[in-house]
């Protein structure tokens, strides 16, 4: 264990500081110009305030989703192969998942409000949802054990298969959906007149939530590093301890 | 077939082999046949308690032959890849030079096959159970729908059942891993059958276009197995 520094056992540096407290500040103006400040909407009233929430976080578990297809793509190609690309890959993945579920809960209370039921079998709708289990399972297959090397191989080419599941799955919901639905809910799409403070609140929450990820996987990757290195100076010191008892009994 | 040894292990061979292998070793130890094939009939059976009515049986009765089906394809990749890891016979096979697409390409072929078998058996059990019924037209899109459907579950089925190899606790991440990654195969191909059957009324050419879905399913797959195959044994 002494073997590192003691800046080995951190995961904070002066950049992700700097950046945790202007997170703090966006989160706090984005609170206040969510909830008090900008305007109700005019048919869907209060309820829209969901969507300063929801659409970011919806937004940021693809974005952190495309990471990990992109860290493993990293992995797997020769040249740039490094368990750091599989830590990206891996810390993105659970914060990912984090945000899908924030978006998937905070969505289905709106729907409740807005349509009157919690879950609709659109096409969309669908799709996030597998994307959801589909990455709970990519994360229990990095918890399967093995070496390091094993983990990441095993977890970059998880990702990429689902890169191809995703786009099958949601065509054929759509197909699906075509025959089975009466009426497609009327799409978000169609509030495109926006009051300029609602936009402006929502690009802030899409933002915020942005250097939230980065700050997230930031630390996430570098526990994970942290993680990695004791799982190895576990087993050195394993070996060393062995060492000594077989030294003690040759003497 | 089985005496020829392949003098240069190529892929066919290889896999040839591999699939002949695995049916030889379910025709000795019948495992399919005294524990997987009651298991799904059991599960039909359990369908017609939980829906309890005749009309609604009759209306879901495609989606449940593949339900049924899903739920053995798990029970069978398992059983595909416990064989392989028992005594260490993947990593043996891999350090000897076997050819990771021959493997997978056979693996694929023998629990297609059993798949075939298991579906033909439960589609009898819809028409007994369940009253389904369906015609010479219909019964052409039936076997092209099981045809291209136990393809695509294979394909799929050996590729993660070979991610899954060899860990622990893979008898309760496969279903995790595998379901949602059939999702289209079960959509496809229950509509295909409610057009088989004549379900509500639907037509028989209303079930071809279905059929697009699970070609391109079975297609993708087994690509992706076989170029991906190699890598995760590779460890």
């Amino acid at each position: 264990m002494s073997k590192h520094s003691p800046r080995d056992r951190v995961t904070g540096t002066p950049f992700t500081r700097g950046l945790g407290v202007v997170i703090l500040a966006g989160i706090t103006l984005l609170i206040i110009l969510a909830i008090f400040v900008s305007p109700a909407d005019v048919n869907q009233g209060e309820s829209v305030r969901i969507m300063y929430a929801h659409v970011p976080g919806a937004w940021l578990a693809y974005l952190a989703f495309v990471v990990t297809g992109i860290s493993s793509v990293a992995y797997l190609w020769k040249r740039t192969r490094s368990l750091t690309w599989d830590r990206i890959a891996g810390a993105s993945a659970e914060v990912g998942v984090l945000f899908m579920g924030i978006s998937l809960v905070t969505g289905s209370l709106w729907g409740r409000i807005t349509w009157g039921t919690y879950w609709t079998w659109d096409a969309r709708l669908t799709t996030t949802a597998f994307l959801f289990v589909t990455y709970i399972g990519y994360l229990a297959v990095r918890g399967l054990g093995g070496t390091h090397q094993q983990r990441a191989r095993r977890s970059a080419v998880l990702a990429l298969l689902a890169v191809l599941e995703i786009p099958l799955v949601h065509f054929s919901v759509q197909l699906w959906n075509t025959l089975h639905q009466e009426a497609s809910v009327a799409g978000r799409g169609t509030d495109v007149e926006m009051d300029g403070l609602m936009l402006f609140t929502l690009f802030l929450g899409v933002v915020v939530f942005t250097l939230m990820y980065v700050w997230l996987v930031l630390h996430r990757q570098r526990s994970l590093a942290l993680d990695d290195m004791l799982d190895d100076s576990g087993l050195d010191n394993a070996l060393t301890a062995r060492r000594a008892e077989a030294q003690g009994v040759a003497r | 077939m089985s005496n020829s040894v392949p003098g240069s292990a190529g892929v066919i061979a290889t896999a040839r082999l591999i699939a002949a292998k695995d049916l030889r070793v379910e025709r000795r130890s019948r495992v399919l046949l005294n524990q997987v094939l009651p298991f799904a009939l059991i599960v039909m059976v359990m369908f017609a308690f939980a829906l309890d009515s005749d009309a609604v049986l009759e209306r879901v009765a495609p989606g449940l032959v593949w339900l049924a089906t899903l739920f053995s394809v798990l029970v069978m990749v398992s059983r595909s890849f416990a064989v392989e890891t028992g005594d260490g016979a993947l990593d043996q096979l891999r350090s000897a030079g076997v050819p990771a697409t021959g493997i997978f390409i056979g693996k694929m072929l023998a629990l297609m096959v059993q798949l075939m078998v298991l579906v033909a058996l439960l589609v009898g059990a819809a028409v007994v159970l369940y009253r389904a019924h369906f015609s010479w037209a219909g019964g052409v899109l039936l076997v092209t729908t099981a045809t291209a459907a136990t393809c695509g579950l294979a394909a799929v089925g050996t590729l993660y059942g070979g991610l899954a190899a060899g860990a622990k606790g893979r008898e309760t991440l496969l279903p995790l891993l595998l379901l949602p990654v059939v999702a289209p195969v079960l959509i496809g191909a229950t509509r295909a059958t409610e057009s088989a059957f004549g379900t509500n009324g639907i037509a028989i050419s209303e079930g071809w276009p279905w059929l697009g879905l699970l070609v391109v399913f079975a297609v993708l797959f087994s690509v992706a197995g076989a170029v991906a195959f190699g890598p995760l044994l590779d460890e």
